[in-house]
């Protein structure tokens, strides 16, 4: 297992000297919002009605809600398969997302992609696509812009431990790392890619080789949705002083298969067993019940917006294939480039 | 207008390009300081800067999945290849990431991949390659080849100003051969095909280094006319040029420099097949590179990349047929 740190982690546990409670909610419906849609999906999906297979994040949902509640709108994201609470926090409406799955025209991709392998440009964010590390290179060089520009922002993009396995991968960091870039690579650790367990990807733990390649990398508890807040809120304003990238590692579990079709047999049942104790959305209820707020009401209200999202996904057609050849290329010459997300953290509202 | 060489009029469609548009920079390794490994961008990190004109790591993967990132952002990026061989380490992200980027998400990757390419110097197997057709081949991304100076300059500022990704085949054996009038200032190069030389008899449809060995084997070929119709793009391919001048000279030969199978030359053959085949009086006729990587020793270079005599004897089969 991978949780050893190359250095002592910045945020130890929750951090709430920066999230007020209506933040800590927010963190909440969000990983509620991501894994209601997913379940959703996943049904859909029984009944024939996504095509393809399905791909979730079960039981991750702080790592990317976590994450990218800690991104301002002119900042940039290329956003991984598990990570879908990071469209959302940008602004993605859920129905547009269950559309996607089903590959109507309401989708994010108007049914040219299936899944996950989406990012909506109007909210700033890039889709993966599936060979998994591609998007380290992305966000490097639209950090590098920044960096040339002389801008405020900061790029940010999310990886799985297998991907740390590719050129591309060392390649980002190291280019990252001789240009002291303001980036944000997280290592979603979910201790499996596909089938093969983390003994038999690296010899090393990558977030020691961090310090390698000249910038820090730690460890974070990647089911706690405020440890990882923190920890990508101290890694961009480490990037906005031109301080360069920062690694982090989320250290969490795959929940469910690779994939729909996957059974997950070569996942030991005790393993599985004790991860479903740190669940991150408990983990943050727990919390917030503490605090007096009504975790069964938030439920409900995530619930009917899914409800309503699913029956107007529903309505949108299949794409028309007489279109099926149209927009390879680009035919206008000064085309939109990547817009702004919404401001989530009240850090940002106050213009923090 | 000035005389230019191939590689001096590439230069200034680049720094003309880099004037007029604060977005445009230029990237790649050993580009900056060095200047590049033929000079393109000599003296351009003076003039514009080393955010501009950035020095990379030893990555080609690095440089176009930056490149993306940055165009994607706002920038207009034009990587260089140092050898359109080395393309072969950025190709995922030029296939996978930048050319199905628009098509899955309206997003739009304005970038231009400067790929020098082409063999005739001993360049052995990795300097040589004519790799187009690869990106033919791949959804999304625009190829174009010039083969003058004039066309040089103007394709590489379409080529800049083009919302796609774009590569940009430059062949290393024009550089300094091929001299021509080039227009001051900016103007664009449209991505159409353009008659190097009208001719009645026989058409010639070819492109980049082998425009100029079919004009050679042709320029005094027993009093032949001889049209040679330089294609200059690829993707998109210029169809209607290409049947126009079929229709009207019936016969036709198609020269490629890159390997045989499925090259450029090869899609040019299925559309005169397809949409000409009344018209021709002879079989469509091609030479192309054998499907051998490009060797190094002289005698051996010469064997397989199609050569001046080679076009000749083939024309005048087809003049005869």
């Amino acid at each position: 297992m991978a949780t050893e740190t190359a250095r002592p982690p910045v945020a130890e546990g929750p951090d709430a000297q920066h999230l007020t409670r209506d933040d800590r909610v927010e963190l909440l419906r969000y990983m509620l919002l991501m894994r209601g849609i997913e379940e959703r999906a996943m049904n859909l999906y029984r009944q024939g009605k996504v095509p393809g297979s399905f791909y979730d994040g079960y039981g991750q949902e702080a790592v990317s809600a976590g994450a990218c509640f800690a991104m301002a709108p002119e900042d940039r994201l290329c956003i991984l398969h598990r990570d879908l609470a990071a469209h959302l926090i940008r602004g993605v409406t859920p129905t547009r997302i269950l559309a996607q799955y089903m590959g109507r025209e309401g989708g994010i991709t108007r049914g040219r992609d299936g899944n996950v392998h989406f990012g909506d440009k109007e909210v700033g964010c890039v889709g993966m696509v599936s060979m998994l590390p591609d998007m380290m290179l992305v966000a490097t060089g639209m950090a590098m812009a920044f960096k040339a520009q002389g801008q405020q922002r900061c790029a940010l993009t999310w990886f799985g431990d297998g991907s740390t396995s590719r050129g591309d991968w060392h390649e980002a960091m190291n280019w990252a790392g001789v240009q002291r870039l303001p980036v944000i690579f997280i290592l979603e650790n979910n201790q499996y890619a596909y089938s093969t367990p983390l003994s038999q990807q690296f010899a090393v733990n990558p977030v020691e080789r961090a310090a390698a390649y000249g910038f820090p990398g730690f460890a974070v508890d990647g089911n706690d949705a405020e440890a990882m807040f923190e920890a990508v809120r101290q890694a961009r304003e480490r990037a906005l002083a031109g301080d360069g990238p920062t690694m982090i590692e989320a250290v969490t579990m795959r929940m469910h298969g690779h994939a729909a079709h996957d059974d997950m047999k070569y996942v030991p049942k005790e393993q599985v067993e004790e991860w479903r104790q740190k669940d991150p959305i408990e983990r943050q209820e727990r919390r917030l019940v503490e605090l007096g707020v009504d975790v069964d009401a938030l439920r409900a209200e995530v619930k009917a917006a899914i409800d309503a999202a699913t029956e107007e996904a529903l309505q949108s057609p299949m794409p028309d294939p007489a279109t099926a050849t149209e927009g390879v290329f680009c035919t206008d010459p000064e085309p939109d480039i990547l817009g702004d997300g919404v401001p989530r953290w009240s850090g940002f509202l106050k213009g923090a | 207008m000035a005389t230019m060489t191939y590689l001096q009029a590439i230069s200034d469609g680049l720094r003309q390009e880099m004037r007029a548009d604060q977005r445009v920079m230029v990237m790649g390794e050993d580009i900056g300081v060095f200047g590049g490994a033929f000079k393109v961008t000599d003296g351009f990190i003076a003039e514009f800067g080393p955010d501009r004109v950035m020095d990379t790591p030893l990555a080609e993967s690095g440089i176009v999945g930056t490149a993306i990132g940055a165009a994607v952002v706002g920038l207009r990026p034009v990587c260089e290849m140092q050898f359109s061989d080395f393309i072969a380490c950025g190709f995922d992200q030029l296939v996978n990431v930048a050319g199905k980027m628009h098509y899955r998400q309206g997003l739009a990757v304005p970038i231009t991949v400067r790929l020098p390419s082409g063999g005739g110097f001993s360049g052995g197997p990795f300097h040589s390659q004519n790799p187009e057709a690869w990106f033919m081949q791949s959804p999304g991304i625009k190829v174009v080849a010039p083969s003058t100076a004039e066309d040089a300059k103007g394709l590489m500022i379409s080529a800049i100003r083009d919302p796609n990704p774009v590569c940009y085949m430059e062949h290393k054996h024009l550089y300094r051969r091929i001299k021509g009038e080039v227009p001051d200032g900016i103007y664009e190069t449209p991505f159409t095909a353009r008659v190097a030389r009208e001719g009645t008899e026989l058409t010639i449809v070819t492109y980049g280094a082998m425009v100029h060995t079919a004009l050679e084997a042709t320029e005094d070929l027993d009093g032949a006319s001889v049209e040679v119709l330089d294609l200059r793009s690829l993707v998109p391919l210029d169809t209607e040029a290409i049947l126009a001048s079929v229709r009207k000279t019936s016969k036709v030969l198609i020269v490629d420099e890159a390997n045989r199978t499925c090259a450029a030359g090869a899609e040019v053959a299925a559309v005169i097949a397809e949409h000409a085949f009344e018209d021709l009086d002879g079989p469509v006729t091609r030479i192309a590179t054998p499907d051998v990587p490009i060797p190094f020793s002289p005698p051996l270079e010469q064997a397989v990349l199609p050569s001046v005599d080679r076009v000749k004897e083939a024309a005048r089969e087809l003049l005869a047929y």
